[in-house]
């Protein structure tokens, strides 16, 4: 931590650190937290100089403000929870305000082996004693063990053993502050043996002056043959940072399908995705779009850590950099010796349209079985001349023709959205980012 | 309608059209014929406004409009088409979207309102008979795994959508098996009237037997070497064109 003492953000951590401690008595994790904490000072913020952050400066946005680590909880009106509304999607709902759960907006899904609450309420639940801060990769990531160390609450969902929640559940997590504050929500997601659920998430963002930095932590637990599809929906705005780390277990036979969009509005995302494989037979989709404009900055780094044999991974992940956007793909893909019969295959694709557009991307396979498949692949470019030329031939103007063609191209991605509504919502959303 | 003179074009440097001039009238449907690397579909291109082509010289009027100044979708919003000899497959934009923005980027253009959905489903439907386009066809990628056949019949079948005044056909029987062509020809020939033109670049004259056209020229070397009627293709059908290159050569050596 030396290194970084001089940022203000250090200082307002070291003020408060002890001043959380102390609301958090009563909490039974003081252990945890402490060990986060210790690793945390071992491990330090991410400079470029860390390896998985070269490409992403995160300090720039730490020595942005002053942040306040301690801040109100607050609730907010409907209006505010109603900009999230997806058209025609009918779904449960659930809202979070700084990760603080508002049960006054929410629509809980109700029914026997359902079990949704506030985080820091059901610590005593099986699920969290079993699984909380239990995925080995967090503690490879700075910023996740000072999620640990620090975060005040978050949303605990577990599925009992067949337990299948019937309509989709959309979370809408509200940022809002008072003042510029960084924000550390912590979830855990536990689904028993055979559930299965559907969940989306959105964010928004109802202050115009106040700038708020997420640095939240999702685990998930896929057990034995149960299924969770996971729609992640970023679509920030400038008063917005975040570092997005969502933390996979997959036991045998599990499907675990993870969409992750980003659009244009927050300056800074990085988000960190793991999945461990600690089962056989399993089946994994990670999906990724990110459209970016102006300066924005995405970064995806993602982990595939096959353990066990037999398991088959597929990601995807396709971008679209606009202006002077930059974007960095990261995919590792770890195969233990254990692993055999591995499928692991792995796309970057990547539409520069920006003059001063950028793209770092890198696969990082290390394959250590002897009977697999795997494969990976870059591209980068801008549209076919040809096609460009066909469309503008039918008097298809060029904007329209450019915003017909990045739909095209994301079409990979949202004809995999398996929600007809959310399907229709992102279409509209990628056709309105490229009219503009 | 279209007037071309003394057009010459180049691309990447190499010059492909060398001074051509040619008229064409309302509802006239011209035959452009001629050897390989002649320059018909470079002509084509050069009309629809390719961009890797090069206007060096001459001028090309469309309906008292200089066409070399417009943008490619402007020229189709006047009422060019250029049916391609190889359509591009693009996954991901539906065939239906697709025809839908063109037609309305026209309409916006030709200060019309955008078509109402009924309407623009009727008008799909009614041209699907008229050009006998498989209606499975309809809501997949364009072009994407249709067969050579099929991707030509969806270029007519764009045809009768936008309904142009020009239609530049572009080897469009080139690939395609008899029965093929002639649905495609059929297609063509229920569009011709009176107020619409055709360009139909071939190098077989077996097209012409079903599209009968009202001239024939032949392109040789980047000039029209010879106009004529339709028997001018069955004469080139039998001779080939060497005999043609040779009265070229000839005149050009007095």
């Amino acid at each position: 931590m030396t290194s970084d003492i001089t940022l203000p953000f250090y200082q307002a951590l070291t003020t408060d650190v002890n001043a959380l401690s102390t609301c958090q008595a009563q909490d039974d994790l003081q252990g945890i937290r402490r060990e986060a904490l210790e690793r945390f000072s071992v491990l330090g913020l991410p400079t470029l100089k860390t390896e998985a952050w070269r490409y992403s400066n995160i300090q720039r946005y730490l020595k942005e403000f002053p942040y306040e680590l301690l801040y109100a909880t607050t609730t907010v009106p409907a209006s505010v929870v109603a900009q999230a509304a997806i058209p025609e999607l009918d779904c449960y709902r659930i809202v979070l305000v700084n990760g603080q759960l508002q049960a006054d907006h929410s629509e809980l899904p109700t029914g026997k082996g359902i079990t949704i609450g506030a985080l820091s309420a059901h610590t005593q639940a099986p699920g969290f004693t079993k699984w909380f801060n239990k995925q080995h990769h967090l503690a490879q990531e700075s910023l996740a063990t000072l999620n640990t160390a620090l975060f005040a609450d978050g949303l605990f969902i577990e599925l009992a053993t067949n337990t299948v929640i019937d309509k989709p559940v959309h979370i809408v997590h509200v940022y809002t502050a008072a003042q510029h504050a960084f924000i550390q929500p912590r979830h855990l997601w536990v689904l028993n043996r055979n559930a299965a659920a559907t969940i989306i998430e959105s964010s928004v963002h109802p202050d115009a002056n106040v700038v708020t930095f997420a640095n939240s932590v999702l685990e998930t637990v896929v057990e034995d043959n149960a299924e969770l599809w996971h729609y992640n929906i970023q679509q920030g705005d400038q008063h917005f940072r975040e570092v997005h780390t969502t933390a996979a277990q997959q036991q045998a036979n599990s499907r675990y399908h993870h969409f992750n969009f980003t659009l244009p509005g927050t300056p800074f995302t990085r988000n960190n995705l793991s999945v461990a494989l600690n089962g056989s037979y399993t089946e994994t989709n990670l999906n990724g779009l990110y459209i970016a404009n102006g300066s924005q900055h995405v970064d995806n780094h993602t982990f595939m850590d096959h353990i066990m044999p037999n398991c088959n991974s597929n990601e995807l992940y396709k971008g679209v950099l606009l202006d002077s956007a930059d974007g960095v793909f990261t995919g590792r893909i770890l195969v233990h010796q254990e692993a055999q019969k591995t499928n692991a295959f792995q796309q970057n694709n990547n539409l520069l349209l920006g003059a001063k557009a950028d793209i770092n991307s890198q696969p990082q396979l290390e394959i250590y079985a002897d009977d697999v498949k795997c494969s990976h692949g870059f591209t980068a470019g801008q549209f076919s001349e040809e096609s460009m030329f066909y469309l503008r031939s039918r008097g298809i103007g060029e904007d329209a023709a450019k915003a017909l063609m990045v739909n095209a191209f994301s079409h990979d991605i949202t004809d995999e959205v398996k929600v007809p509504a959310l399907q229709h919502y992102l279409q509209e959303q990628i056709a309105a980012i490229m009219n503009n | 309608m279209l007037t071309i003179k003394n057009l010459h074009a180049e691309v990447e440097g190499k010059q492909i059209l060398k001074g051509i001039n040619l008229e064409i009238g309302k509802g006239e449907t011209h035959a452009i014929m001629g050897p390989n690397g002649s320059g018909k579909s470079s002509l084509a291109s050069v009309l629809a406004g390719r961009e890797n082509y090069t206007v060096t010289e001459g001028e090309v009027w469309f309906n008292g409009k200089n066409l070399l100044d417009l943008s490619p979708e402007d020229r189709a919003r006047e009422g060019v088409f250029l049916a391609f000899q190889y359509p591009v497959e693009i996954p991901g934009v539906s065939n239906l979207n697709f025809l839908k923005t063109a037609l309305n980027e026209i309409r916006t253009y030709k200060g019309l309102p955008a078509i109402e959905g009924r309407d623009f489903l009727k008008l799909t439907k009614e041209k699907q008979q008229l050009v006998d386009f498989n209606a499975n066809l309809m809501n997949r990628s364009l072009n994407e795994g249709f067969s050579g056949g099929e991707k030509k019949r969806n270029e007519i079948f764009q045809l009768a959508m936008l309904d142009p005044q020009l239609a530049i056909l572009d080897e469009t029987d080139s690939g395609l098996d008899i029965d093929a062509l002639r649905i495609v020809s059929n297609g063509v020939n229920k569009l011709r009237d009176a107020e619409k033109s055709f360009v139909v670049i071939t190098h077989y004259q077996r097209l012409l037997e079903y599209i009968v056209p009202d001239f024939v020229h032949v392109l040789y070397n980047g000039r029209i070497i010879k106009t004529g009627t339709k028997e001018l293709a069955l004469e080139l059908e039998e001779r080939g064109y060497d005999w043609l290159k040779e009265e070229l050569h000839l005149k050009e050596s007095v």
